[in-house]
């Protein structure tokens, strides 16, 4: 299937106090088909939200994405755009949902306007079409009474709420990708598992291709399709959801499930990884986790490159060639 | 706009803003009803026998020096000092605000400039501007005057404007807009303009207060607003050789300044604690 969404050799750069660039992300590569979840995991500073602003060319300023970087959407080249043409991918191909319902929507403008005003910016409708779509659109984020919540200010809705009209919002344009930047980071556990149904739902109804950012790998079970896991700026290890779980190959994401409790399985002692993820500019040379590393040995001095384990199954490890010998 | 509403509810609730509200509901309809009830405010009925009468049933505010009814003349006088000084600050709240927006949304060199330009105008007093801009006339035409006062009162609005969206321009909402491909101008009159408006209605508010002394000053010194049309500094610049012999031809032009300028900053105030989120 040729993939709807294709990022290859992603470099994002932004100038140190001293005027030096360093790279927050950098060689970044994915691809997403139709349909299709790819779970983008890793901590906080470890590039994945700048990565998803990238794809809509929102990477704030003086942040730069490098020359050698390339982003397709179907057949555009999205680094190439400019003005109106720029603008008409933001919503219509691509939508996105932040983090934090409480200040993602505009506080003076009623919840039904905001949906209307993001499909009008898409649509030649009327303001009566645009608020009867926007009526749908609630409907089908699963929000009770619609025309009433319509009428409502941000404020005077809960944090499921506003969420939920987020990603009606971001479905306005009806995009064919769906970014989801830690959609349920800021909503209580019970609010969660409802948005996260929510998602699920539209994405089988619409047959959209999500790229769900999340620091959890608790909802990237069941959930994603694919998961890609980064570290400092670049994908470590990459598989299909099932695989990853089973066989979690890189020091970093096997360190990533050692420190999560599991339901199933023997009682264990977490082991968190030791250290902390160094800030951008300070990552070591060779392979970034070295430090950290529980296995490091000379060779990760060298960066290592990006060898298959498996079926569909790749990582940034020296392990990697290892494996392959044996 | 809800919010709107809400903050003039609030200070509708506090005691000092209450007054202030009152007394400039009391000085906008004097201004409105009473000069088509008085006599006109330029008549001179005789300047032998009806000059400086004080206070009485004729002429509640007395006459002055050339027998004018003061209490007309004051009633006028709150029309074009009132009118002078709202369209002054709608012009200076409009510049400021879309300097301000232009700033600190396109931040950069645009805004490096806009801001130093600023600066370099808050370095010098306005009255220095304004007395170096109305030396150019011997006679100012009263739409000059509004442009004058405009033109020199937006410099602290756009700083404030700018404060504003830089901090609103982190903001999910904004970048959620941009990613929904809203335009720049989509982006800065839709969802920056109407989330400073709080803080803009509180310079706006108190700008009044300013430009109402600014001008009853100005006119005082004989450089604002031009005889015959009647004004407050005016009207005490007028009187100012009768001042201890007949005090009520400056007096009642002086209270009506006060009380116009403490109702303005009374509501200014208040408006300004209900936005503070410190105050609850």
């Amino acid at each position: 299937m040729t993939p709807v969404l294709e990022v290859a050799d992603l470099r994002i750069t932004f100038p140190d106090s001293d005027g030096r660039r360093f790279a927050p992300v950098d060689g970044v590569s994915f691809s997403l088909t139709r349909g299709e979840t790819l779970a983008l995991v890793g901590e906080s500073g470890c590039g994945k939200s700048l990565t998803s602003l990238s794809l809509l060319r929102l990477v704030p300023p003086p942040g730069r994405i490098e020359p050698q970087s390339r982003i397709r959407l179907g057949g555009v080249d999205v680094l190439a755009l400019e003005g109106e043409a720029l603008r008409q991918i933001r919503g219509r191909r691509i939508g996105m949902i932040f983090q934090d319902p409480m200040t993602s929507l505009n506080p003076v403008f009623r919840a039904g306007d905001q949906i209307a005003e993001a499909v009008r910016a898409h649509f030649p409708v009327s303001r009566r079409e645009a608020a009867e779509r926007a009526l749908v659109l609630l409907k089908e984020v699963g929000i009770p009474d619609p025309a009433s919540r319509a009428r409502a200010y941000p404020h005077q809705l809960s944090g499921g709420m506003r969420q939920r009209v987020m990603i009606a919002i971001a479905l306005a344009a009806e995009p064919d990708i769906l970014v989801a930047d830690e959609p349920t980071t800021a909503l209580d556990v019970t609010v969660q598992a409802q948005i996260l149904e929510v998602l699920d739902r539209l994405q089988d109804t619409r047959g959209m291709a999500v790229l769900l950012i999340t620091h959890d790998l608790g909802i990237v079970a069941g959930r994603a399709d694919r998961v890609a896991v980064m570290y400092a700026g670049q994908i470590v290890e990459e598989a299909p959801t099932g695989e990853l779980f089973a066989s979690p190959s890189h020091p970093y994401t096997q360190g990533l499930f050692a420190s999560v409790p599991r339901l199933d399985g023997p009682v264990r002692r977490l082991t968190p990884i030791a250290g902390s993820v160094p800030p951008p500019g300070a990552w070591p040379a060779g392979c970034r986790f070295r430090p950290r590393c529980p296995v490091a040995d000379p060779r990760s001095l060298e960066p290592p490159p990006v060898l298959p384990v498996g079926p569909d199954h790749r990582m940034r490890c020296w392990l990697a060639e290892k494996r392959a010998e044996r | 706009m809800g919010s709107l509403r809400a903050l003039l509810g609030v200070t509708w609730r506090r005691p000092s803003a209450r007054i202030g509200w009152l007394l400039l509901g009391a000085v906008l309809a004097a201004a409105l009803v009473l000069p088509p009830i008085l006599p006109d405010p330029a008549a001179q009925p005789d300047i032998l026998s009806q000059a400086n009468l004080p206070p009485g049933l004729g002429h509640p505010f007395g006459t002055d020096m050339l027998s004018r009814d003061v209490l007309s003349r004051v009633a006028w006088g709150a029309r074009v000092s009132l009118s002078v000084a709202a369209l002054a600050v709608v012009l200076s709240v409009t510049i400021g605000a879309a300097v301000g927006l232009v700033a600190g949304y396109a931040g950069g060199r645009t805004d490096a400039v806009l801001m130093r330009l600023v600066d370099a105008a808050l370095a010098v007093p306005r009255l220095f501007i304004l007395l170096l801009l109305l030396a150019v006339w011997e006679r100012i035409p009263l739409a000059a005057l509004i442009v004058i006062l405009g033109t020199t009162g937006w410099f602290a609005t756009s700083r404030l404007v700018r404060g504003e969206v830089l901090r609103l321009r982190g903001e999910d909402f904004v970048r959620g807009a941009e990613a929904l491909g809203a335009g720049r101008r989509r982006v800065m009159f839709r969802h920056l303009l109407p989330n400073t408006l709080g803080p803009l209605l509180v310079a706006a508010t108190l700008g009044v207060g300013e430009v109402i002394l600014l001008e009853a000053g100005l006119s005082f010194l004989g450089l604002g607003i031009q005889p015959p049309t009647p004004s407050w500094g005016g009207m005490i610049l007028d009187a100012k050789p009768v001042l201890v012999t007949a005090p009520w031809s400056s007096v009642f032009p002086g209270l009506a300044i006060l009380v116009t300028v403490l109702a303005v900053n009374l509501v200014g105030d208040a408006l300004s604690d209900a936005l503070d989120p410190r105050s609850a």
